[in-house]
């Protein structure tokens, strides 16, 4: 019997010819990565007595969260991680400069297929769009990744969701992630592995898968996976010099379940506070105002990204009573989006650019929202206190739509521009 | 450690680590995080919870981030256990891992009134509902989480890890 991307993986990182899913295996990862939190992690290391990392070349570090640093305690949180790498001889070591994590380790080639990483993130499910098994871990299960290089994992049931027909212009895989979540709820992947396929799997840029399997967790799942192919393999052929096969699941392999999603006619969608599966199609929408355009994150902050905006307020204006923050994921997209003329673009529409980083998105800093006050964002979530006040409201939509969003002051259809 | 008494509060579905633990917070001293555990859907818990009560929540408790301030802030208020119809995955593992008992019982939430008293057998996976004499089978932890939990968590694990290197 065959195997999914995710069994067999698990099968190899656990020295198995095969596992099923319910079975529990140890597993040796190929990859690990703690952003800010890897000040909670070193203390946990600290206060065990764990002085060395299993394999300090196979971790990857870097601070994205509270970037720059917005208070003198997060100052020294910084400090502690800094400290930590250093002492824990962890060279792989970003800083603040690079950008989100989910953006940065792709870029600089960590992320290959067939891999299985763990973060101390719940969006490492990201690195599916690769075809690595990426999934997310707390700090404690972290620690115990770095002192032994090991994790139990559960084999999870897969379930697909097979994309056909032709994307709208102005339609991005951000809408249909949303239309998957509104439609199927967001516990249809709950402890699974999920394969996005079809036509339009296929011939989608990896900006774009990334953002599906990014929010792949939304929907509750483990990993996110899309079949690698000759796309990731020119991805990365200036990225990296490791060898690695492009991994597919073999065709007998049994999955739990198949939905076909055809995106031929999807609208552009919107999450509606407070949770990702209340989706409406935008032209059902109708007059929800908006203080707050948020366009960034590791959902939907990257070239492709900014640039669909910039096509979009070329020669508009933000609406007088909104603001709208772009937030370029890495260094590498801010790079190439002055190079385009893109940042130029989004200034003269009177955007604030802020550095690559998290941003607003978890709720930390860098564009709070008051209370009463309501945000369209292209980031993935939209709980009670997402971004700030309790009391105000996040809408998730795609990058086109945050920026039509930002031009009307309300939330508005990207299809009009 | 294997049976659990206590009094219950009770949650939804899709109860979100951003309304455990809100993101403003998660970065300050436990002691400041904890008073903010769940107060934006019920702004009473964090002062009323005592030590041993237990939640008992719909599906998809703890979906959202990894923060492991998300359990560990409930195990600070002294929450002596969660019940709930499905977990979050990471919340799930951060649970354990920080040695704070959770179980899966596809039933529970229509068996329990705010303020019943349960009791919870992690051995047998029992939950009771001592107050309306009923008894619920949950889903049986494995043997790995199991040992986890009675050592209390990763840490005391990593702690004797770290002896045996020495």
């Amino acid at each position: 019997m065959g195997m999914t991307l995710a069994e067999k993986i698990l099968a190899r990182a656990s020295g198995k010819a095969e596992v099923r899913p319910g079975q529990y295996v140890t597993a040796t990862v190929d990859l690990a990565m703690t952003h800010d939190a890897m000040a909670a992690v070193a203390l946990i290391l600290n206060e065990a007595g764990i002085t060395k990392v299993w394999d300090p070349d196979r971790v990857v570090c870097l601070l994205d969260h509270y970037t720059p640093s917005p208070t003198a305690q997060m100052a020294e949180a910084r400090k502690l991680v800094e400290n930590a790498v250093t002492a824990l001889n962890i060279k792989n070591f970003y800083g603040q400069q690079a950008g989100v994590c989910h953006q940065v380790l792709p870029e600089k080639g960590w992320v290959l297929p067939g891999q299985l990483i763990v973060g101390t993130d719940s969006h490492t499910t990201t690195y599916g769009a690769f075809g690595a098994a990426g999934t997310g871990i707390g700090f404690s299960e972290m620690a115990y990744v770095l002192a032994t290089g090991k994790l139990w994992f559960k084999v999870p049931e897969t379930i697909r969701f097979v994309m056909s027909g032709t994307l709208s212009p102005r339609v991005m895989s951000k809408d249909i992630i949303l239309y998957i979540a509104g439609k199927y709820s967001m516990t249809v992947a709950q402890y699974k592995a999920v394969e996005f396929l079809g036509s339009v799997a296929k011939e989608m840029s990896i900006a774009s898968r990334m953002t599906m399997s990014n929010m792949s967790v939304e929907i509750g799942a483990k990993f996110g996976f899309f079949e690698p192919d000759e796309k990731v393999r020119r991805y990365l052929s200036t990225r990296t010099d490791q060898p690695f096969e492009l991994v597919s699941p073999d065709e007998d392999a049994v999955y739990e379940k198949e939905y076909e999603v055809d995106v031929s006619n999807l609208e552009p969608q919107v999450a509606f506070p407070f949770a990702v599966d209340n989706v409406k199609s935008v032209s059902e929408v109708g007059a929800a105002k908006v203080d707050q355009a948020v366009l960034g994150s590791c959902t939907n902050g990257r070239l492709e990204d900014l640039r669909i905006a910039a096509e979009i307020l070329t020669g508009r204006k933000v609406h007088t009573g909104t603001r709208l923050l772009v937030i370029p994921a890495s260094a590498e997209v801010y790079k190439g989006a002055i190079t385009e003329g893109i940042l130029h673009t989004l200034v003269d529409s009177g955007a604030i650019i802020c550095p690559p980083g998290c941003g607003p998105c978890f709720g930390a800093h860098m564009g709070l929202l008051a209370s009463g006050e309501s945000c369209i964002a292209s980031i993935n979530r939209n709980f009670k206190g997402r971004m700030g006040s309790p009391e105000a409201k996040v809408y998730l939509g795609s990058p086109a739509t945050v920026a039509a969003s930002a031009i009307q002051g309300r939330i508005a259809d990207p299809r009009e521009y | 450690m294997n049976i659990i008494r206590g009094k219950v509060w009770k949650f939804g579905n899709d109860v979100d680590t951003d309304v455990i633990s809100p993101g403003q917070y998660v970065a300050s001293p436990m002691e400041e995080l904890k008073k903010h555990v769940l107060e934006s859907i019920n702004p009473e818990f964090p002062q009323e919870v005592r030590s041993g009560d237990i939640i008992v929540a719909g599906s998809n408790f703890g979906c959202g981030s990894s923060r492991e301030t998300a359990p560990a802030a409930l195990k600070a208020l002294g929450l002596g256990a969660i019940v709930a119809e499905s977990f979050a995955r990471i919340f799930f593992r951060n649970a354990i891992a920080i040695g704070l008992p959770i179980i899966t019982c596809p039933e529970v939430f229509g068996s329990f009134a705010e303020g019943d008293e349960l009791q919870l057998d992690l051995a047998s996976a029992k939950v009771i509902n001592v107050t309306k004499k009923k008894t619920l089978n949950a889903q049986p932890l494995p043997d790995e989480m199991r040992e986890v939990l009675s050592k209390g968590g990763i840490v005391p694990l990593l702690k004797e890890i770290a002896r045996e290197k020495a």
